[in-house]
């Protein structure tokens, strides 16, 4: 489970520090990297920018994805996942807090598979982090992986 | 008939009509003027030759010479007009005769009265004198003269003649003449009634009717329907122009609101996600200090901390509560049926399924139809009995009804609980956006949730109330 990466993309320092305590606190350990940008995240997922020349290897397990990021939106972000081969199938949560009818359409449209609201009380979000954690670090079968 | 002449034709009759009358008036005093005095003449005639022939007969009648009287009466042959005559004695007995023509009686004589000289009598086809022959006053005899009427009528036939010649010329005449002053009676009517026609079928108010010049009531009749006209086409302009600007105000509008329900729409959106970042900081760092440094803290630090996480989760239930507020306003309507009973229970079983330790009995009418939005009405539903299932949490048992009654003679649906109830006295707050009648240690709640559900109902055109008493529980009625 060590080499599982989770990619969480997300702008907000203080969403990012609770998500990271959530995890430990749910005694997630996976290694977790985190992009602050739309662009950063798909320099990382393509091997590009600050990101080139990163082991191929390293693709992550899940990407918990934020919507409203500078740069390049989430949703953005998505889309290119989705067209681009070596990241197709990879599984995305899009984590907002935004509950939106639209919001949810266009995530699922663009191709995410899950979609979970971001609560305010934080012993909620630690729950919802352990069932992300349980589900897609663990009992979610994993899609091949494919070499582009 | 006559009345659905047209104006020409009935002028026309008109004044034959009178023209006939009158000539027929003058042509019949005439001719019976003339008849009487041609009678006259002829009885005037009669007794002059009756006069002559009685004289002349005197001696053969005192001489009993009835031969010589024959002759006399022969000189009457030079009157092709008289028929017969005679001369009869004193005591009735003819004493000579003249026939002209075929023998025949003696006409019907009449009686010559007592004080008379003479006596006539005219009949259909003659006309017989009678006069006593008198000597030296003593009556002698009495002689008949009787004339046929052949003149008269000839007489009659020809002035009849007369008359319909001169009746059939005037009429003639005015036949001929009358265009010229139909032209200037009915022709205007005519036309008139012609561009009154136009203007009804085709509704152009452009045309006008020609005018005749005259000062006559024709020509005031035309001006004023003239008028009437110009008045209808500045009346059709100047509305036509209102409507116009009625309908460009009210696109102007309804843009203007289109845009500022978007604009509202985008703000509360952004608001409501843009507020909701800090109060999950706000609540996270805060539990991160209960855990991380609890024995840094003693309970009264640990308390301020827990008030602030409450504070943070409230506002963020409030902002959701805002915003389905602002929702219900903005989004369009939809009515179609909705069956209201399966609503009620499909949520009553979700609140038992996130409870499942309460008990609570549920009693829902079933198929109960509505008509109207089925998202806002189940939201109002979901509302009520929420709000049903959260202020009956602090009884063991409870009750919840969902169903239709008759009041006043409306039929509203209901959602009962045997709950906590409220005051009746602060009734009138119980809808108001954010005000509550209970504290939030007591029931948990924004005060949003009815307002919600008063405004879906106001926006359904329906109307909502309540009923309720301390610990009595409290029943909702509303009207769709």
């Amino acid at each position: 489970m060590d080499n599982k990466i989770i990619l969480l993309v997300e702008d907000n320092p203080d969403d990012e520090a609770l998500t990271l305590r959530a995890l430990k606190k749910n005694n997630i350990s996976n290694q977790v990297i985190v992009a602050r940008d739309g662009s950063e995240a798909l320099d990382y997922l393509f091997g590009t920018g600050q990101y080139s020349g990163r082991d191929a290897n390293l693709t992550p397990q899940v990407v918990l994805l934020d919507l409203k990021l500078p740069k390049v939106e989430g949703l953005e972000v998505l889309r290119r996942m989705r067209a681009n081969e070596s990241t197709k199938l990879l599984p995305v949560v899009i984590l907002t807090s935004s509950n939106e009818e639209q919001d949810r359409i266009n995530g699922y449209d663009s191709g995410a598979n899950s979609y979970v609201r971001k609560p305010v009380d934080f012993n909620q979000f630690i729950e919802a982090v352990r069932q992300l954690g349980l589900y897609w670090l663990i009992l979610n079968e994993q899609p091949p992986a494919r070499r582009s | 008939m006559f009345r659905d002449y047209s104006i020409s034709k009935k002028l026309t009759w008109m004044n034959m009509l009178v023209s006939g009358a009158a000539l027929l008036l003058a042509c019949g005093a005439f001719i019976a003027y003339d008849v009487i005095s041609i009678r006259d003449g002829m009885v005037y005639n009669l007794s002059m030759q009756a006069q002559i022939v009685g004289f002349n007969s005197t001696s053969a009648l005192l001489f009993n010479d009835p031969h010589s009287a024959e002759n006399t009466l022969s000189g009457l042959k030079a009157w092709p007009n008289i028929v017969s005559a005679g001369i009869n004695t004193l005591d009735g007995r003819p004493f000579a005769t003249y026939q002209r023509g075929q023998s025949s009686q003696a006409p019907a004589m009449p009686p010559i009265l007592a004080g008379q000289v003479e006596t006539y009598r005219f009949n259909r086809s003659e006309v017989v004198l009678v006069r006593r022959i008198v000597f030296q006053d003593k009556p002698t005899g009495i002689v008949y003269i009787q004339s046929d009427l052949e003149g008269l009528k000839v007489r009659v036939a020809q002035y009849l003649g007369v008359a319909v010649a001169v009746l059939a010329t005037s009429l003639l005449a005015v036949l001929l003449i009358s265009p010229v002053f139909r032209r200037a009676i009915a022709e205007p009517i005519v036309h008139l009634a012609w561009i009154a026609r136009i203007v009804s079928r085709d509704k152009d108010y452009s045309v006008r009717a020609k005018r005749t010049g005259n000062r006559d009531e024709l020509s005031v009749l035309v001006d004023d329907f003239n008028g009437m006209l110009s008045q209808i086409q500045e009346r059709d302009t100047a509305l036509q122009r209102a409507h116009d600007e009625l309908e460009q105000r009210v696109e102007e509008r309804t843009k203007e609101l289109a845009t500022t329900n978007k604009e509202l729409e985008a703000f509360s959106y952004s608001v409501s996600h843009d507020l909701r970042a800090p109060l999950r900081s706000i609540d996270g760092f805060s539990q991160a200090l209960l855990e991380d440094y609890s024995d840094k803290l003693d309970s009264a630090g640990r308390d301020h901390l827990e008030r602030v996480r409450r504070a943070a989760q409230r506002m963020s239930v409030l902002i959701d509560d805002m915003l389905n507020l602002s929702r219900v306003n903005r989004s369009a309507m939809r009515r179609e049926k909705l069956d209201l009973s399966a609503v009620a229970k499909s949520i009553a079983a979700d609140l038992q399924e996130a409870e499942p330790g309460r008990l609570v009995e549920f009693v829902i009418e079933s198929d109960l139809i509505a008509m109207g939005d089925s998202r806002l009405l189940r939201a109002a539903m979901e509302n009520l009995l929420r709000n049903s299932w959260k202020y009956t949490s602090a009884h063991s048992q409870a009750r919840i009804e969902f169903g239709k009654s008759q009041q006043n003679g409306k039929h509203p649906f209901f959602v009962r609980d045997d709950g906590a109830g409220f005051d009746p006295r602060y009734s009138d707050r119980l809808f108001g956006a954010f005000q509550r009648l209970h504290t939030a240690a007591e029931f948990p709640g924004t005060g949003v949730g009815l307002a919600t559900v008063q405004r879906i109902i106001h926006r359904h055109g329906g109307e909502i109330w309540a009923e309720g008493a301390v610990e009595k529980g409290a029943t909702f009625y509303f009207t769709l």
